[in-house]
């Protein structure tokens, strides 16, 4: 806390404090209230003279209902959910495995072995889509939803991995070692000791994970082309954005609904979250 | 019950030679400590044993079968951290329960074994808790609890006592040994503190710099150290060191410095007749020196100026200057002696130890 004056709390602390919390949740504002406003209200000009920009007095629920009845809404949310899911799946198997074997397996260049998983995360997606069309192509997998599930592992892969090497680095060695000595073998020792203390690690770690294959945006628009195998975010896009013209009460409300599953998400594990962030392991 | 076997043990890190030729005979139901400074290799000794460190060379054998290859599952040992390392995410019933589980115990043996150990430790009510919700003495408890339910052939403890306060120490440390006693299952011990390395062991095994300095009964390596380190390492206060010249006087073998100038009683003259006009260590116990009175001949005392005075109630601690040197006498608590005092010490001639300059072995 500051101390001192209360005028250096204020000037130092509330403010500031107010100031970011609406600059943050001002573009959610904004899409709820531009989600219930009617296509009256929405394409007044600036200068009529009852021009509400921040506040409408007749709420309507005909944006959301045209979302869901007019567009393949619910189609793209099951796809992002299927993908989400899968990829996240398997990212996560594979990090947990790599990240174990990298933080506890003694073998030939592993520290140069978990830099270089370091590096393939920094390749940015808007250069390696190009070959992995390539890649899609001849495999045959455009345009379907395995294009995407095999595609977002590559950049989630080595993001899980060295999230959970982290973790598994802050778990002491002698747990493990004692398990060992218990009468476990290494897989064991890892599945019943070290697997379970890591769960805020993994949480953390899948949140994430799913996250990102959430609100992926390049691969999916790049790979995935029929309306009703697009993910919810290239769907909104695409489909509610017809040349000039911007549906923007049902795009707001393709968005507030897209972000409703990673709120939730989000909020479920929040408590296993933070106690991953703060370090949990006791003794 | 188990003998433990350890033949010209070596390990090698990339550039460290942690442990040097170690050789070792445990005995069945032997309490061993290994003690020293740290970085002595005693603890990669006891990884060693335990199977979590691979052995670069030499062999380890438990009742006569080499283990040098077995995983530390098969090795039948059971290992007590320092950091206690209970799974914080089960019981205390399932931490202990736990290698009997991986072992496939059936549930009714589980529970009676967990049941026993937690009587003999005096932590029955304890065993729903989780770790977490422990003090540092009952962790330890709920540590040694996991190491004997499951009847292991050897004990191994890596400092398990470092991590508690001095008080709970020494209770736990005569809990040890009281375990011990009713145990009576073969236990290697890794310890810095010479207390508990003498206090504990049925013999002592004293390392520096991965090579094993002295084996032997704690007070055999008290009483008759084989050279300066052990000497100076077991003790406390710690033995005094002086460097003496040996010269021949009248037939008699005599040690001087400049505050010191005492004749050599008959058993050691011998021996210090090959360093004549050389220089040695001279070392003396504290409690080996008491402060002289008439009875006391003229050969074996010296004078020394008092610089601190630390009554310990038992007993009184001087810190005194003997020419160059200082050095540190126990003497009776009825002894009236304040700071700059000029007074006369004598030694006890059988007490006395010398250490050859370059081997620092002892004559």
């Amino acid at each position: 806390m500051i101390e001192g004056a209360s005028w250096r709390r204020w000037v130092f602390f509330y403010i500031p404090l107010t100031a970011f919390i609406i600059g943050l949740l001002f573009p959610f504002y904004w899409m709820l209230v531009t989600t219930v406003r009617p296509d009256s209200e929405l394409y007044r000009p600036w200068n009529a003279p009852n021009y509400t920009p921040f506040w409408t007095m007749h709420p309507t629920l005909e944006h959301i209902r045209d979302l869901l009845t007019e567009t393949l809404f619910g189609t793209w949310m099951f796809n992002t959910m299927v993908i989400s899911i899968s990829a996240t799946a398997i990212s996560l198997f594979c990090g947990l495995l790599a990240g174990y074997a990298l933080s506890r397996l003694k073998f030939p260049f592993a520290g140069s072995l978990g830099t270089m998983i370091f590096i393939t995360y920094l390749v940015p997606q808007t250069l390696l889509f190009i070959p992995l069309a390539d890649i899609i192509r001849n495999f045959k997998l455009g345009d379907s939803p395995w294009a995407l599930i095999l595609t977002y592992p590559t950049f989630l892969i080595p993001f899980c991995t060295w999230l959970m090497m982290g973790y598994f680095k802050s778990i002491p060695k002698e747990l493990e070692e004692c398990a060992r000595i218990d009468g476990a073998p290494r897989w064991k020792a890892m599945v019943y000791i070290i697997f379970p203390i890591a769960v805020p690690g993994i949480l953390s770690a899948g949140i994430f994970a799913f996250t990102l294959s959430w609100n992926e945006f390049i691969y999916a628009l790049v790979f995935l082309s029929s309306p009703d195998q697009k993910t919810v975010p290239v769907g909104v896009t695409s489909e509610l954005v017809r040349g000039d013209v911007f549906y923007w009460g049902e795009l707001m409300a393709g968005a507030l609904l897209g972000s409703i599953p990673v709120a939730f998400v989000y909020s479920f594990f929040v408590e296993h979250y933070v106690a991953s962030l703060t370090g949990s392991v006791k003794g | 019950m188990a003998q433990v076997i350890i033949r010209s043990l070596n390990k090698k890190f990339e550039e460290v030679h942690a442990v040097k030729d170690v050789n070792l005979d445990i005995r069945d139901k032997e309490f061993v400590v290994l003690v020293g400074p740290s970085g002595c290799g005693k603890t990669t000794t006891l990884r060693m044993v335990a199977g979590l460190e691979s052995i670069t060379s030499g062999r380890i054998l438990i009742d006569d079968k080499v283990i040098n290859d077995l995983p530390p599952m098969d090795r039948d040992i059971a290992m007590v951290f320092q950091n206690y390392a209970l799974y914080p995410h089960m019981s205390v019933y399932d931490n202990m329960g736990f290698g009997l589980r991986m072992r496939k115990f059936d549930r009714g043996d589980i529970a009676r074994r967990v049941q026993e150990a937690a009587e003999i430790l005096g932590i029955q009510e304890l065993l729903k808790r989780k770790p977490r919700q422990l003090s540092g003495g009952q962790r330890q408890r709920v540590a040694l609890g996991r190491a004997i339910v499951r009847h292991p052939r050897v004990f191994l403890f890596d400092e398990p006592l470092s991590n508690l306060d001095a008080k709970l120490r020494v209770q736990m440390r005569v809990e040890l040994k009281k375990l011990h006693d009713r145990l009576g299952t073969t236990a290697i011990y890794v310890t810095h503190d010479q207390v508990e390395a003498m206090t504990l062991g049925d013999r002592v095994v004293v390392m520096r710099d991965g090579v094993v300095q002295q084996v032997g009964e704690p007070l055999e390596l008290y009483n008759e150290p084989a050279n300066r380190f052990v000497a100076g390492f077991l003790g406390s206060p710690s033995m005094n060191f002086a460097t003496v010249k040996v010269n021949q006087d009248n037939g008699a073998i005599w040690a001087a410095n400049e505050g010191i100038r005492i004749k050599a009683p008959p058993g050691c003259a011998n021996r210090l007749s090959r360093y004549v006009g050389k220089e040695v260590t001279l070392g003396i116990r504290p409690e080996d020196l008491h402060v002289a009175s008439a009875a006391d001949p003229a050969e074996l005392g010296f004078h020394v100026v008092v610089e601190v005075v630390e009554r310990l109630g038992s007993e009184i601690l001087l810190d005194v200057a003997v020419g160059p040197d200082t050095m540190v006498a126990s003497v009776e608590p009825s002894v009236r002696a304040s700071v700059h005092d000029r007074i006369r010490l004598a030694l006890n001639p059988e007490r006395l130890h010398f250490f050859d300059m370059q081997s620092e072995a002892a004559i």
